[in-house]
């Protein structure tokens, strides 16, 4: 029996770091067509196996194969060359050059900027992409730089594509018209390596999948024969853990009010708000769904004080707080978890105990002028313990934590000031999902002993699980929340696309 | 072709061993110097380096140095950490010099007690106001610090100018651009008698040691190294990021104009064109060499006088030109950015 070649084979890696062994002993094995998953939770080592396989990486042993060829990629230019391409899920941009200028580094020819454009436009609208080539990276939003990523990948016409978590920043509708892209790219025998922790997605979408756990493989399945808990079991090695949202029966106000919001962007490639209303009331949970890009960096800041506005266009426990600055709505109970962790929620250089003091400073860490830093120590203790944040203590330096652990952290900080509205972006982005599901539970807990949370996310999924009513940020409009109970992912997912059904349906295509 | 890439974590160690690096780095260099010139470099840096210090008078001299350029660089630091860069503290002195030696002259007959505090406090106000010009132009119309500061020293100096050959001349000075010499209720008291160290020096103690309270302790402090390390994350605390500006300017410029009437009450004893060689822009190298830490500062202010005074000593006994002195000054900043460089990155081949 002649069986064709594999397009691509591993055998034995290992890769070590100092302090952890990140890939011990993976073997797989990828045919040409098909649709690989590699599930595993954040640590699990996949990252590392993707970048030893586009030569990003070099493994300390171990064997590659591509076509039936021992192939030895020792960096990623030789990995483009084969047929390898990857989209990362930490993006690798110049922010100071245009999306078109960004994909001409990349490609390994010579290029004509203005020809290039044009293709980048096409390929990006062909596969559901939506991308404006001469704008500059540093003004897209983090889904919009991912965008960027997949279409310069697709630009190279590979064999092997890997894709590191790329639905995180999709709607479900752009997710259905990735995969169909993907499935077409497979049915012209291009292999895919997926990279995912979200079980229905590799069910409805790969052939196979390999299971990864702390650096090694847990096992192989047909992800179609599988359910969700067998494939969850081998990935985390217990069962998925379940949020539970307890009814709430104290006091219902309004904490948050927003009332007819606008806000001209001064970035020019910025989103402006467009008559923004919208009421948090206490003890919900209220979720803005919707792609960044879309007015979100422009709502929290103006939510947050980091913007000023209007006086009377938002409203904190009946006052109105639109002129005050961050630090004044601080005072008056609002916390907020950005999604930029690292040099906007924390300073990076600054140890853990001084990161607490940031926001904590409140909490009676100061008298006179003078920091309590034994204060801001105790506080940090506390935190990294009841958040369970992984990290060389108080003094660790808030830049040495991984993503997941520093948003515990950050959200932990943020909870522990006792807040009357908490307004969360992005709340379990790159976390574990373990780690997931207790922020979750974490924050549905809070809203139920009275605090009113704004949580806007792009993950559908979480705001299903956790919402009590659910609205959508789309072009800078929001539109009318509704309870969870009503709303289903497809009207979602169609309002994320910007086609509201209210009064902004455009229906009037007046024929000529 | 190598390339420089940002280290995950910069050592700590080495940020407090690159002065080091820096002074073994200006000396090794300097010794080429000296032996390009045909001196000896032994001998060079005896008279460079030990000369000054064998006597009581030497270490006199070397405090009166240390004690403006230490005073500027306290204020100067605060404004570095929070990336403020006021690099025109020469103007502030000046201005200072001026509020107080204005003081001096219009009182100093009166012999009364209030003249020489009165002269401190105006000094700090003279060097403030001109620390908060470019703090307004700042928070008002975006006007780059580094400029504005550098520019106002101009027209501090010309002001200078122009009072000294103009209004507060000395009518029996023949005409020399200089005013009257000051009494003695407008000079600080010397502290031992041949000596030229004063009582400015009690100031200077309490002024680093108030510094480095602030620094350690203080929740403004935390403020601005928040605001100079992660200027988004200031925003996203609520640190209101003008006030920042305004503090800044206004701190470094007062101990610029408290160092002005040290000098002009101390050792020149009067207003003239030469109350400052250079102390404010020396004052900056100091900062740094001083990791911009108080007492790290005391360290640094303290060498930079040594190479004031050493200079000095080799124009004297090696009749090496003036220029000696900035030559060592703009060795000990060049080795020091570079080694601060790569403290910061890491030289990595590019791989092709």
């Amino acid at each position: 029996m002649s069986s064709p070649e594999a397009r691509l084979k591993l055998l034995h890696i290992s890769k070590r770091y100092p302090s952890v062994v990140a890939n011990d002993d993976i073997s797989l094995s990828v045919m040409p067509g098909e649709i690989h998953a590699i599930l595993g939770e954040n640590g699990a080592g996949k990252s590392t196996l993707m970048k030893i396989i586009y030569g990003a990486v070099k493994a300390d042993s171990g064997e590659m194969l591509w076509d039936g060829r021992q192939v030895n990629v020792s960096n990623p230019a030789q990995a483009r060359r084969l047929g390898i391409g990857m989209v990362f899920q930490h993006f690798s941009l110049f922010e100071t050059l245009s999306v078109v200028e960004n994909i001409a580094l990349v490609l390994d020819e010579a290029f004509d900027l203005a020809a290039l454009a044009v293709r980048v436009k096409e390929v990006s609208e062909r596969y559901g992409l939506p991308l404006d080539p001469h704008r500059l990276v540093h003004s897209l939003s983090v889904g919009e730089r991912q965008r960027v990523e997949i279409v310069r990948c697709l630009l190279q016409d590979p064999k092997l594509l890997i894709l590191d978590e790329p639905t995180s920043v999709l709607t479900p509708q752009a997710v259905q018209k990735l995969f169909e892209t993907l499935r077409r790219l497979a049915s012209e025998g291009v292999s895919i390596l997926y990279i995912s922790h979200k079980l229905h997605e590799i069910q409805s979408l790969c052939d196979s999948a390999t299971i990864m756990r702390g650096g090694k493989v847990t096992g192989t399945a047909i992800p179609r024969d599988e359910t969700p808990a067998s494939l969850a079991r081998m990935m985390i090695g217990r069962e998925l853990p379940v949020c539970v949202a307890p009814p709430y029966h104290g006091p219902v106000h309004p904490v948050l009010q927003v009332e007819r919001l606008s806000l001209a962007s001064d970035d020019p490639f910025g989103t402006s708000l467009k008559d923004i209303s919208l009421t948090v009331n206490a003890g919900e949970i209220v979720g803005i769904a919707g792609i960044s890009g879309n007015g979100q960096a422009e709502l929290l800041a103006a939510l947050s004080g980091e913007t000023t506005v209007d006086r009377e266009a938002v409203w904190l426990a009946g006052e109105a707080v639109g002129h005050l600055d961050a630090g004044r709505r601080r005072d008056r109970g609002l916390v907020f978890v950005p999604e930029e962790r690292l040099g906007r929620g924390a300073v990076p250089a600054l140890s853990l105990a001084r990161n607490a003091l940031l926001t904590g400073h409140r909490q009676g860490m100061k008298r006179w002028g003078l920091v309590a830093f034994d204060k801001a120590q105790a506080f940090a203790e506390q935190c990294i313990a009841r958040f369970d944040v992984r990290c060389g203590g108080p003094g660790a330096a808030a830049r040495s934590l991984s993503g997941g652990n520093l948003q515990k952290f950050i959200v932990g900080r943020e909870i522990m000031l006792a807040p009357k509205l908490m307004i969360v972006a992005q709340p379990t982005w790159g976390v574990d999902v373990g780690a997931s599901a207790f922020l979750r539970q974490t924050l549905l807990d809070l809203s139920r002993s009275g605090v009113a949370i704004l949580v806007i996310s792009e993950e559908l999924e979480e705001l299903f699980e956790i919402s009590d009513r659910i609205a959508v940020l789309a072009a800078g409009r929001l539109s009318a929340p509704q309870a969870r109970e009503l709303a289903d992912a497809e009207s979602v997912g169609l309002q994320m696309a910007g086609l509201f059904t209210d009064t902004d349906a455009e229906v009037s295509h007046a024929p000529a | 072709m190598h390339l420089l890439e940002p280290r995950a974590q910069p050592s700590q160690l080495m940020r407090w061993t690159a002065p080091l690096i820096a002074i073994a780095a200006t000396l090794l260099v300097g010794s080429v110097l000296f032996w390009a010139l045909g001196k000896s470099p032994l001998d060079s840096f005896h008279v460079f380096f030990v000369e000054p210090l064998t006597t009581g008078y030497g270490w006199s001299e070397l405090l009166i140095k240390a004690c403006p350029l230490i005073l500027i660089a306290q204020g100067l630091a605060i404004g570095f950490k929070a990336r403020i860069y006021n690099i025109g503290a020469e103007g502030q002195l000046i201005v200072g010099a001026l509020f107080g030696g204005g003081i001096g002259i219009a009182y100093g007959e009166t012999g009364a007690a209030w003249v020489l505090p009165a002269m401190v406090v105006a000094g700090a106000i003279g060097g403030a106001l001109w620390g908060a010009i470019p703090a307004l132009l700042k928070t008002r119309f975006n006007a780059e610090e580094t400029l504005t500061t550098l520019m106002l020293t101009y027209v501090a100096s010309h002001l200078l100018s122009y009072m000294m050959h103009g209004p507060w001349r000395d009518p029996e000075g023949m005409n020399f651009p200089q005013s009257i010499l000051f009494d003695d209720a407008a000079l600080f008291g010397l502290l031992v008698e041949g000596f030229r160290i004063n009582s400015s020096l009690w100031i200077v103690i309490f002024a680093v040691l108030a510094f480095w309270l602030f620094n350690a302790r203080s929740f403004l402090a935390y403020r601005l190294e928040v605001g100079g390390l992660a200027p988004a994350a200031a925003r996203y605390a609520g640190f209101p990021a003008k006030q920042t500006v305004w503090f800044s300017l206004v701190i470094s410029g007062l101990t610029a104009g408290l160092a002005g009437v040290g000098e002009v009450a101390g050792p020149v004893g009067q207003l003239n064109l030469n109350i400052s060689p250079g102390y404010g822009f020396a004052a900056i190298i100091v900062a740094y060499l001083g990791r911009l830490h108080p007492l790290g500062i005391v360290l640094a202010g303290t060498l930079m006088a040594l190479i004031y005074l050493g200079g000095e000593a080799a124009q004297l006994s090696l009749q090496m030109p003036a220029a000696i002195t900035g030559i060592f000054q703009g060795m000990l900043l060049f080795f020091l950015l570079g080694a601060d460089a790569f403290i910061d990155n890491r030289l990595r081949r590019r791989a092709r």
